[in-house]
């Protein structure tokens, strides 16, 4: 096999190639990453690669109203300051008029149109200086290109967890997951072992029924399911929108899933093993509580892993099953309110997408094995 | 923090309830039929025993499948028949209105359309990176990485590529990466989901960026399972690389790629999330089951037009339905 070795790897084309489709599948999450770090200002006038660099941007500032100038001898002064104190941006250049932001560089003094001379420095501190008073109501405007320093900032983070309600709906889809997660496990282990090791009549039809129902679409379900929880809620008068309700639905859909990949792994341990209990006078009960579920964890685990997932990315279920109000709306529900509502923000949208991809992502990449071995052992789901 | 708590307390009281429910019917099974002596009437009992007991076991099972899969799948074949309140029987009206009606009409379009380059491309692109991996030391980083997309939801990663195609009107500075790359070379900008009949790809590329990672990992375990001593006759008869790949790899493994395609093809037929979060159907790009959910609740709710929405989703999935549990009987026998 030395000879194999080298035909089985590689050379720098395949290296390359590979980089370039890592990149490529990267770079979405790792744009929205950066942009959800990013001042809000920053993010809304450049894009998120160029987050390291500085960005320049036209400003309109307003001088304070005529009111407060001051007089220096023969001279009236307004003076201020364009930036907020420890911005960190800088003027790049500035002007007189809205057209041309970028006409004179900073430090030159510059006619206004009134006549006074307009003076800007380069840490946006400006003064006008007229031998007439200066007049009106308002302030004068100013124009300049300010430039903005890289900016990271967690502030995106600390709105969106306060303010928009992604705390609490974070809160509301751990709610939802960790009963809708554990609850099929046990129903669905019981009946997978009566599915691969006891003997019924009409045991093969069940399972062809259970691998037919992995692919039913939920659009099926959807409206009779409706039906029902609002006609149990009428009936019981109880709200049909419950968290109880979710969680069965949740371990409604999820067992066909469960009983086949557990059905499957539970067949394929060694028949001795319970053949021996048995004569050692175990019941189906003993063994299976004994025996199988404690060497099935690894099918049991796959199996959580993936009702995980797909109930905490879940949209359409607690859409139909949940409500709208603070208390219920999962962060699926809320990104896609915010999606609505908050179109234009993205600083609030990718802060808010983030948190909703990284408990996924942290039981992904610490699972990764179990979820690996599950997909392989259950790829005929739908 | 309440929710948590009582979240909490649903996990011990549902494991709980189910764990007393094996153990009390077990139980009860042993208590009425008692087989621990030699009589024939204990024999007689030990048979019964063994013809309910499993019955037990599936009963729960049985129970959650039956309520929320099959009793919903004839009850929506039943409504389909039905009117708008699920009350009055209007016969195929339904379908007619449906065959008739011009956003069932694009959906199918569009959902063919669906049908055919998401499975395509998430495969080909899966295939091509399972059998590029394995050629290199990283390899599992780099497929570590590409899975990842497979985490995220749906409408997370509508959020990520919303982003991505975000558009400014001519002259201000892009912020969305599309459009800054086709400025860079000089063309004028987009609003991408906006356009008929392309906004599709657009769409469909988040869902093939999402299950390529699935299709790789399927296939590379598919790819390693072909026997070495096949590839090494390969290269001694002078396979090259690609000749390799097209000639020798894939034909041996024509099945594993029919499971993908068909896995891919099914999630094809429910995409939901997408749709809504982007355009919801805008600009012609809807898809049966955003157009259904639609129907769920526009104007109160059409019951009878979303169940007939729903059962032409469900005819659609039947052949693969069927094709499934025909090789899954296959492999049961092979066992």
């Amino acid at each position: 096999m030395a000879g194999m070795a080298g035909s089985k790897q590689g050379g720098w084309p395949v290296h390359v190639a590979v980089i370039f489709l890592v990149i490529l599948w990267v770079l979405p999450t790792f744009g929205l990453l950066v942009s959800s770090l990013r001042d809000k200002d920053l993010l809304a006038v450049s894009g998120w690669w160029t987050a390291l660099t500085t960005t320049e941007r036209n400003e309109v500032g307003r001088a304070p109203p005529p009111e407060e100038q001051a007089q220096e001898d023969a001279e009236y002064v307004i003076s201020g300051n364009l930036f907020e104190a420890d911005s960190g941006a800088r003027v790049a250049r500035f002007g007189v008029s809205i057209q041309r932001p970028d006409e004179f560089p900073v430090g030159e003094t510059a006619e206004m149109r009134s006549g006074a001379l307009l003076t800007v420095n380069e840490d946006g501190s400006y003064r006008m200086v007229s031998t007439e008073p200066f007049e009106g109501a308002r302030g004068q405007r100013l124009f300049y290109t300010a430039a903005f320093p890289p900016d990271f900032t967690l502030a995106n983070y600390e709105e969106v967890l306060t303010s928009e309600g992604i705390g609490q709906s974070f809160i509301n889809s751990l709610t939802v997951t960790i009963p809708a997660t554990i609850i099929p496990i046990l129903i669905a282990a019981y009946a997978a072992y009566a599915l691969a090791w006891m003997k019924f009549p009409g045991r093969a039809l069940l399972l062809s029924v259970v691998v037919g129902l992995l692919v039913v679409p939920l659009q099926m379900s959807l409206i009779p399911l409706l039906k029902l929880y609002n006609d149990v809620g009428a009936i019981f008068g109880v709200p049909s929108k419950t968290y109880v309700g979710i969680w069965l639905a949740h371990t409604g859909f999820g067992m066909p899933l469960a009983i086949y990949l557990l059905r499957n792994y539970i067949a394929g341990l060694p028949g001795e093993i319970m053949e021996s209990a048995r004569i050692d006078g175990a019941s189906d009960f003993d063994i299976f509580v004994r025996i199988v579920l404690p060497l099935s964890m690894p099918a049991l685990a796959a199996f959580a892993i993936f009702q995980f997932l797909w109930v905490w990315n879940d949209l359409l279920v607690a859409m139909v099953f949940l409500g709208n109000g603070d208390d219920q709306l999962v962060l699926t529900g809320r990104l896609r309110e915010l999606l609505g509502s908050r179109g234009g923000n993205w600083e609030i949208l990718t802060a808010s997408a983030f948190i909703s991809i990284v408990v996924p992502l942290l039981v992904f990449f610490s699972l990764q094995r179990f979820l690996v071995r599950g997909l392989l052992a259950g790829s005929v789901k739908g | 923090m309440q929710h948590l708590i009582s979240a909490l307390i649903a996990i011990v009281a549902g494991v709980g309830a189910c764990a007393l429910y094996y153990f009390a019917a077990n139980a009860l099974l042993d208590i009425i039929l008692p087989f621990r002596d030699a009589s024939p009437r204990a024999v007689r009992n030990q048979k019964l025993a063994s013809v309910i007991r499993p019955w037990l076991f599936l009963g729960p099972a049985l129970l959650v499948l039956g309520l929320y899969l099959v009793y919903p799948v004839i009850d929506s074949l039943r409504l389909s028949f039905y009117d708008r309140t699920g009350e009055e029987f209007v016969g195929f009206s339904n379908y007619g209105w449906a065959i008739n009606d011009p956003e069932f009409r694009q959906s199918i379009f569009n959902n063919l359309l669906w049908l055919i380059f998401v499975p395509a491309v998430s495969t080909g692109f899966g295939l091509v990176i399972a059998f590029l991996t394995d050629r290199i030391w990283w390899g599992n980083i780099a497929k570590s990485l590409i899975f990842m997309p497979m985490a995220i939801s749906f409408i997370g990663a509508s959020v990520i590529w919303k982003f991505i195609y975000d558009f400014r009107s001519e002259g201000s500075v892009q912020i969305g990466l599309l459009n800054a790359i086709v400025e860079g070379f000089g063309l004028a900008p987009q609003a991408w989901i906006t356009i008929p009949f392309w906004n599709n790809f657009f769409l469909m590329i988040i869902l093939v960026w999402i299950q390529t990672g699935f299709a790789m990992v399927i296939l590379s375990a598919a790819l390693r399972g072909i026997p070495d001593e096949t590839i090494e006759a390969a290269i001694i008869d002078g396979a090259k690389g690609y000749q390799l790949f097209f000639y020798i790899m894939i034909p041996q493994i024509w099945g594993t790629i029919a499971v993908v395609w068909t896995t891919i093809t099914i999630l094809v037929l429910k995409v939901f999330d997408i749709v809504l979060a982007m355009t919801n159907g805008q600009w012609d790009s809807e898809v049966l089951a955003n157009l259904m959910f639609d129907w769920m609740f526009r104007g109160g709710g059409d019951f009878g037009r979303g169940a007939t929405i729903a059962v032409v989703i469900m005819v659609a999935v039947i052949p693969i339905m069927i094709w499934n549990i025909r090789r899954a009987n296959a492999e049961m026998e092979n066992r």
